[in-house]
């Protein structure tokens, strides 16, 4: 077990795993708690698309990666009230643009699409120190934020124009929230790729779901979740030789249904 | 305490209120009645700042709302809306939610303390739901789940108590505890409640005023006696309205 370890790129993954994990872990249960799941491949594919448009003109994938998730973190909420659709919609009208993007870019490059590729299943042995350290920071700016602003973020994602009905400043709250997790899909996105990191958002707060009624607990047994699916799926990838990303997927849905079928809430009063 | 000059509120292809001019004195206990869609949800939301006002003027306390003390203004004022999505499995405890009534008040950065804590559980006591304080929330009767809200507006110590048909889909029962709970809460405290109803005889006791409005103006503003008239009742509502034995309403 411990000849892994003397790898740097084993030592980079498992840091990956830690601190990737505990930020899809957070945003996920805000993700959950919000009902917009799809907010989560909405935005890795906005990340996706913004990397591909920067590998294509040459500019720095990461942070067009970024600006392309913040762009639609920021556009959810506008869309969604100017055409009166759920917001469920909104995300998937910018699922569907941003994809259209990423795919004509995909096009337009020439050579090899290797470097574009592998932004969608990512590879988490492949990280390098600033990838980490950028997982290590915007888990950082995810964890402060939920500590200092714990309370308010209940109130919004318990309902939002109660929160907004109390003098809570709920639209900053609720903006801060979608970019946080436009951040932490983005610097995953080398970890699990865009297709799957959706599954890193919704698996583990879905799991934490089914054993408690404590948002706080909720929290942790979330992030807690995440990141053992992480690990199992590097150790288990690394002795079996299977891809990584899809090892994570399914780990995570398998602690979830290991909740579902262990939950005490389905137990029935005698 | 409140006033409302030439307020009109619209939503986006629609004006629900026209031009409305109101004035709610300091404890007063106001009844705002009328059917359906005639705009008795846009007149709370222009009061506490939730409704899009397009023309005219809000004032609470003698400031104009805008958009630098609308937080300041809400604080001091509990709404209790009349739909209320809120997603029935909520990992959210009924105390959570009376607690975040004082968030607004307790303000960034600071934890709830003690005194916070206190005022929740008096607020669940007004309310008579001390018991509940540990259930999930989305795991209540429709009157239970309406008295945790009651109590979460009052957990803000707000001047002014803004209740959406809080009786509506209650049964006679629960109507009658949220009645007798709006008149023991406004008889014990002397706040500003607007009480939005459109069943009669759910008015509370203690309601002094009475507001009636259809589709988007006010029809008629006075006292409780003269408002709860057959004649005019029967033109509000545009059916025969028979009160029946007449004084129990007034
Ligand atoms: N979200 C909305 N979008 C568009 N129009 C709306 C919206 N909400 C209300 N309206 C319209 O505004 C008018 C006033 O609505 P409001 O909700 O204030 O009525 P109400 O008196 O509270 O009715 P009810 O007794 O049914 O609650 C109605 O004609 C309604 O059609
Ligand atoms: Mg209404």
């Amino acid at each position: 077990m411990f000849d892994m370890l003397q790898y740097k790129f084993i030592q980079h993954a498992l840091l990956a795993s830690l601190f990737g994990g505990i930020s899809c872990g957070i945003v996920g249960v805000w993700v959950v708690m919000m009902r917009i799941p799809f907010v989560g491949v909405a935005m890795s594919h906005s990340a996706f698309a913004g990397a591909v448009f920067g590998i294509l003109t040459g500019t720095n994938p990461l942070f067009m990666a970024l600006l392309f998730c913040l762009a639609s973190s920021v556009l959810i909420g506008p869309v969604a009230k100017r055409s009166q659709l759920d917001p469920n919609i909104s995300i998937g009208i910018i699922f569907s643009l941003v994809l259209g993007i990423a795919f004509l870019c995909l096009g337009l490059i020439k050579g090899p699409r290797t470097e574009a590729l592998q932004l969608i299943w990512g590879n988490i042995l492949l990280l390098d120190r600033t990838d980490i350290l950028f997982l290590i920071g915007s888990c950082g700016l995810v964890i402060l934020f939920l500590i200092l602003f714990f309370k308010e973020i209940r109130a919004v994602l318990f309902q939002r124009e109660l929160a907004r009905a109390s003098g809570i400043p709920e639209k900053a709250f609720f903006y801060s929230l979608l970019i946080l997790t436009g951040l932490s899909v983005t610097f995953n996105l080398n970890t699990v790729g865009g297709l799957l990191i959706f599954s890193l958002i919704i698996n583990p707060p879905s799991a934490a779901y089914q054993l408690t009624y404590s948002l706080k607990k909720m929290f942790i047994l979330s992030s807690f979740f995440s990141v053992t699916s992480c690990l199992a799926g590097l150790v288990i990838s690394y002795y079996l030789n299977v891809p990584t990303g899809a090892v994570i997927i399914i780990t995570s849905s398998l602690i979830f249904l290991l909740c579902l079928i262990f939950s005490p809430k389905r137990k029935k009063v005698t | 305490m409140i006033r409302l000059k030439d307020v009109t509120v619209s939503y986006v292809d629609h004006i629900a209120l026209k031009s409305v001019s109101l004035h709610i004195k300091k404890g007063d206990h106001l009844a705002v009645i009328g059917p359906n869609g005639a705009g008795k949800t846009s007149l709370l939301t222009a009061i506490n700042g939730l409704g899009d006002v397009r023309q005219g003027r809000v004032m609470v306390k003698g400031e104009v709302i805008n958009k630098r003390n609308i937080r300041k203004i809400q604080r001091i004022s509990g709404y209790v809306p009349q739909n209320m999505n809120i997603d029935p499995r909520a990992p959210v405890s009924v105390f959570d939610v009376v607690m975040m009534g004082r968030i607004g008040k307790i303000g960034l950065f600071r934890s709830p303390g003690k005194k916070d804590a206190d005022i929740v559980k008096s607020a669940l006591e007004l309310c008579g739901i001390e018991e509940l304080a540990l259930r999930p929330v989305g795991r209540l009767s429709g009157g239970e789940r309406q008295k945790v809200f009651i109590a979460r507006a009052m957990a803000q110590e707000p001047e002014i108590l803004l209740l959406d048909e809080p009786t509506t889909s209650l049964d006679l029962r629960a109507q009658k505890e949220i009645v007798s709970l709006i008149d023991s809460i406004y008889a014990r405290q002397k706040l500003t409640v607007v009480f939005v109803t459109h069943i009669l005889k759910n008015i509370p006791l203690t309601c002094n005023t009475c507001c009636l409005i259809k589709d988007g103006h006010i029809v008629f503003f006075g006292n409780r006696k003269d408002a709860l008239k057959t004649e005019r009742l029967t033109e509000l509502y545009g059916c025969e309205i028979a009160l029946a034995s007449g004084l129990s309403y007034v």
